[in-house]
């Protein structure tokens, strides 16, 4: 069963400039278990569109299957959404955004969904670049069968099952930058001041945005021998950067000392404002940010924040030069050539 | 010797090699038989290959209008090698056989049943023509030049055909008219008389158009208002999107911005194709794919989220032979029960059977009210023969006042005028159909969580069981009202007392049509039954009630249709008899009438039989 919240507003309560407060943007109450990572994203991913003043209605959640994929029904009750099959979050997502480009659209998948079954369909969603804010909650283990490895299980690990994953793990970050992905991050569930402003670039991202977000399976996999428990990714993490989010004409406010900043300018015209920890490092560098996820995996830390960026690159609906008018509003003027056409084709095939 | 002598009645037969040009030639000899005003029928019989296996292509003309394959051939244009003898032994008794006599036939070829008719296509090609690219294509035209004297064609229908085809390369036409002359003056010079059969010009076609079924349904979408397409290549499906491409980018660009009002994404397989097409439909645009039998295998677990969460889907199949890979340039009608079914849990899905490009084109367009209408998949039932071949159709019409019928979608408006309480799966008119809102409809109204997992009426997630019985009970609602909705079956009564029936569908239509006209013939009254989608119309229960005997003629081995009808409609087993052909080539009349002949003879035995038995 799924439990709505009571509509009580409190009449005081902070509105966004859309006029939003932000209730409006919660879902029906959650039925993860309690303290599942999936619950602190989800908080995450309201706070950043209540302060981004999405409007809900014009939001699509899509998701495939497994605990992540349950979670959108717990964000944004104004918005429609779409709890598809497993994974195949991507391709519903895809026709979706092909049918109306004006929303925004938010797709929900696991690890499972992501890097196991769905694994063919998240490639080409990167490849094709696709307009969606893809975010992987990911615990490295199957939550809704009760507990077996996924695919990003770190080898070695083990979950309460306590037998060690024997094989080589998969880091989703990696595979999507190589994939061409526009947008990749990681965050953390446990780390909402990191989460929320990588989730606002990735809603102002023109094109595929890819976070993975380890999110800890409470149940599952939060033991001292697992590599994904919330005490053993805070003690791993590594910070790549930590960002401001501008959005779109707003004034920039705070300077950095130079060579510990980077200004990316989004498609929107909004920014993201890098304070980096090592000046060496570029985020709009593909072979670089492969290089470092790499450089911090051998060192047994876990690179986090935003890993890579291409504001410039092309969206699916730019590469096939579909109409800037959602298709789902054109009708039968815009859509049929009539039966004049039609009796030339008549003619042609005589 | 007899040889056969026929005016506009013959079947010609070319055995080809694949990938030599040779498609352009046997078009050419078929389309100018068309535009002489004589029904004909070409069937192209290809390899799994690229290039260098064999290849057929067999032409029927006919004067009477039977579009379906005969059986026999009277006339064997052989000029691949690897076939040679057998193409030689296929040819009936007083039939035409015409090689290649560049090379002279071995002493095997000995049957004196026949006229062997040599042309020196390779030396005649070699002497005229420089170019060794061009050699190879145009040694296919030296012998369509060569028909035209031995058929006694009318030589102009096929020079204007060469001059219509190249008219943006009028250099190209040159040579090809060359060729053309070289094969008729040489056959002139060698062979005069040889032949009995000849093509005249006939009045037969009037309006007709000659086109395959895949290009008719890609355009059926186009003019049905389809914007998106997930598709991923499966032979014989391809061509469906190919034509839709192609129309789209003829009519769907916009003239100031040159942005296309369409969106055709090659997905990684069948899969990702229908999720494409699924999320699509969810956000309220028309969208439909194409595909053949494993593809369905592949869509299947989508075909039951489709179902279950009542998104429009307009799915084609194009079947081929199976099972498994099967033969995957050959024909069949053996994806009945996989599309029918398609899906795990109890799940059932609209099938539509065309049998002609015009119905193609027609079914095509209806497919999407009907999908938007009942919300949930419809399945076009085409197949390779009807999908790749050219056949001879009415001509395609489009009614200008034609709406789209968008099915039930609450507007903002609507929305805000509701008295009640909306929900997505409530059945407000009892007809088992609910309402849907588009994502981004209403600021507040209207939004609901799409879900594959057991829903309420308001599309909350929920266990409870008589909730999840009761949704699946209107689900059947919305099946009887499907079952009033979709085309009805195509019935002629030849004799209102006739005992016997035959029921079949798509591509079988013409060969049992005109097996049942030469049971007539004698003295054998038949009624028939075309079945035009499932569910069954009541007509087609009716029309088996009437008849004592009824014939179920299939392209498949299991008898599908026939499992169909006894689990669908109850109708006894003992009832229904099967006329099964499922070789991978188009059925043809010789087959389904000896078998109705035969089943009738044991019919008739058993009565006899089963009388004497009563006396006794």
């Amino acid at each position: 069963m799924s439990f709505e919240r009571p509509d009580f507003r409190h009449p005081k309560l902070a509105k966004n400039s859309a006029g939003y407060s932000r209730k409006d943007y919660e879902g029906a109450i959650s039925t993860l278990c309690a303290g599942c990572g999936h619950d602190s994203t989800t908080s995450a991913l309201i706070q950043a569109c209540f302060e981004l003043s999405i409007e809900p209605h014009r939001v699509a959640k899509m998701s495939g299957i497994g605990c992540s994929s349950k979670t959108p029904a717990y964000f944004l009750s104004r918005s429609h959404g779409f709890n598809s099959v497993h994974g195949r979050m991507p391709s519903v997502a895809t026709g979706a955004n092909m049918a109306n480009r004006d929303l925004l659209y938010i797709g929900i998948s696991g690890d499972g969904d992501t890097a196991s079954i769905g694994m063919g369909q998240f490639a080409h969603a990167l490849r094709r670049n696709l307009n969606l804010n893809y975010i992987c909650m990911n615990n490295g283990c199957y939550g809704l069968t009760k507990g077996q490895d996924s695919a990003t299980a770190d080898k070695g690990s083990a979950g309460k099952k306590g037998k060690p994953n024997p094989y080589t793990s998969i880091d989703l970050c990696e595979l999507a930058i190589e994939l061409g992905a526009s947008y990749v991050a990681r965050g953390f569930s446990g780390d909402k001041t990191q989460l929320v402003p990588l989730i606002k670039g990735a809603i102002a991202h023109n094109g595929l945005a890819f976070i993975d977000v380890i999110s800890p399976c409470v149940t599952f996999n939060n033991t001292s021998t697992s590599t994904k428990s919330y005490e053993y990714v805070r003690d791993h993490i590594e910070a790549t950067n930590t960002f401001d989010f501008v959005p779109l004409q707003q004034e920039i406010l705070a300077h950095y000392p130079e060579g510990t900043s980077q200004e990316v300018v989004m498609h929107d015209g909004s920014i993201i404002h890098l304070h980096k920890a090592d000046s060496s490092k570029d985020v709009t560098d593909r072979m670089k940010c492969v290089n470092n996820l790499e450089l911090e995996k051998s060192k047994g830390r876990l690179l986090t924040g935003l890993l890579y960026v291409n504001p410039e690159i092309m969206e699916t609906h730019d590469i096939i030069n579909s109409t800037l008018r959602p298709l789902n509003s054109l009708t039968e003027a815009d859509l049929c050539p009539g039966n004049n056409a039609l009796q030339m084709i008549n003619a042609s095939l005589r | 010797m007899n040889k056969i002598e026929s005016i506009n009645d013959f079947v010609v037969r070319f055995a080809n090699v694949n990938g030599s040009g040779s498609a352009s030639a046997n078009n050419l000899f078929a389309q100018a038989i068309f535009r002489l005003g004589i029904p004909v029928s070409p069937k192209n019989i290809f390899p799994s290959n690229i290039q260098g296996l064999p290849t057929w292509y067999e032409v029927r003309v006919n004067e009477h209008g039977y579009l379906g394959r005969r059986g026999g051939v009277d006339m064997s244009i052989a000029v691949n090698g690897q076939t040679l003898y057998n193409d030689y032994l296929e040819v009936l008794p007083g039939g035409y056989f015409i090689y290649d006599s560049t090379k002279e036939l071995s002493e095997e070829f000995s049957r004196n049943d026949l006229t062997t008719i040599g042309i020196p296509l390779t030396r005649l090609c070699n002497d005229e023509f420089q170019n060794p690219k061009l050699r190879q294509l145009l040694r296919n035209i030296i012998y369509v030049g060569s028909l035209a004297y031995l058929l006694d064609m009318d030589f102009s229908v096929l020079t204007d055909s060469i001059k219509k085809q190249f008219q943006k390369k009028p250099k190209l036409a040159e040579p090809n008219i060359k060729a053309l002359e070289l094969g008729y003056d040489y056959a002139k010079e060698h062979h005069q008389g040889a032949c009995k059969l000849s093509v005249r010009k006939s009045n037969k076609l009037v309006d007709e158009i000659l086109m395959d079924g895949n290009s008719a349904i890609g355009l059926g979408a186009v003019y049905a208002g389809a914007t998106v397409t997930g598709w991923y290549p499966i032979t014989p499906s391809t061509s469906v999107i190919e034509a839709f491409e192609r129309y789209a980018g003829k009519f769907r660009t916009e003239p100031d911005t040159g942005r296309h009002k369409v969106a055709i994404i090659q997905a990684e397989d069948e899969l990702a194709a229908l999720g494409i097409v699924i999320g699509a439909s969810w956000n309220g645009a028309r969208a439909f794919t194409a595909t053949s039998g494993p593809g369905i295998s592949l869509m299947s677990e989508f075909l039951g989220l489709a179902y279950f969460a009542e998104i429009p889907v307009v799915l084609v199949d194009v079947q081929r032979t199976g099972p498994s890979t099967g033969m995957p340039t050959r024909t069949q009608q053996s994806d009945l029960l996989s599309c029918a079914y398609a899906s795990h849990g109890d799940t059932k899905n609209v099938l539509l059977f065309p049998c002609d490009p015009k119905e193609c084109f027609d079914m095509g367009a209806d497919a999407f009210d009907l999908a938007e209408r009942l919300q949930t998949p419809i399945i076009i039932m085409s197949d390779l023969d009807l999908g790749m071949n050219d056949h001879v159709s009415a001509p395609l019409h489009w009614d200008d006042n034609r709406k789209y019928d968008r099915g039930k979608v609450l507007s903002a408006e609507d929305l805000d005028n509701l008295k009640e309480r909306w929900g997505r799966y409530l059945d407000v008119d009892g007809d088992g159909i609910c309402y849907r809102t588009y994502p981004g409809t209403h600021p507040t109204k209207g939004a609901y969580f799409t879900r594959g997992t057991s829903h309420n009426e308001y599309s909350a997630y929920t266990e409870y069981s008589p909730i999840y019985r009761a949704g699946m009970e209107r689900l059947l609602v919305k099946w009887e009202t499907a079952r009033t909705m979709v085309p009805k079956p195509h019935i002629k009564i030849r004799d209102p007392k006739a005992t016997v029936g035959v029921i079949f569908f798509g591509t079988t239509t013409h060969a049992a049509y005109e097996a049942i006209s030469r049971s007539s013939k004698k003295g054998l009254k038949i009624n028939s039954l075309r079945v035009r989608a499932f569910p069954f119309h009541d007509e087609v229960v009716d029309f088996i009630d009437r008849h004592e005997t009824i014939f179920v003629i299939e392209q498949n081995r299991d008898a599908q249709l026939r499992t169909m009808l006894m689990a669908e409609n109850g109708v006894s087993p003992q009832k229904m008899q099967s006329i099964l052909y499922f070789e991978g080539m188009p059925v043809t009349a010789d087959f389904i009438t000896e078998n109705i002949l035969a089943l009738l003879d044991k019919d008739q035995q058993a009565a006899a039989k089963s009388s004497k038995g009563e006396k006794a």
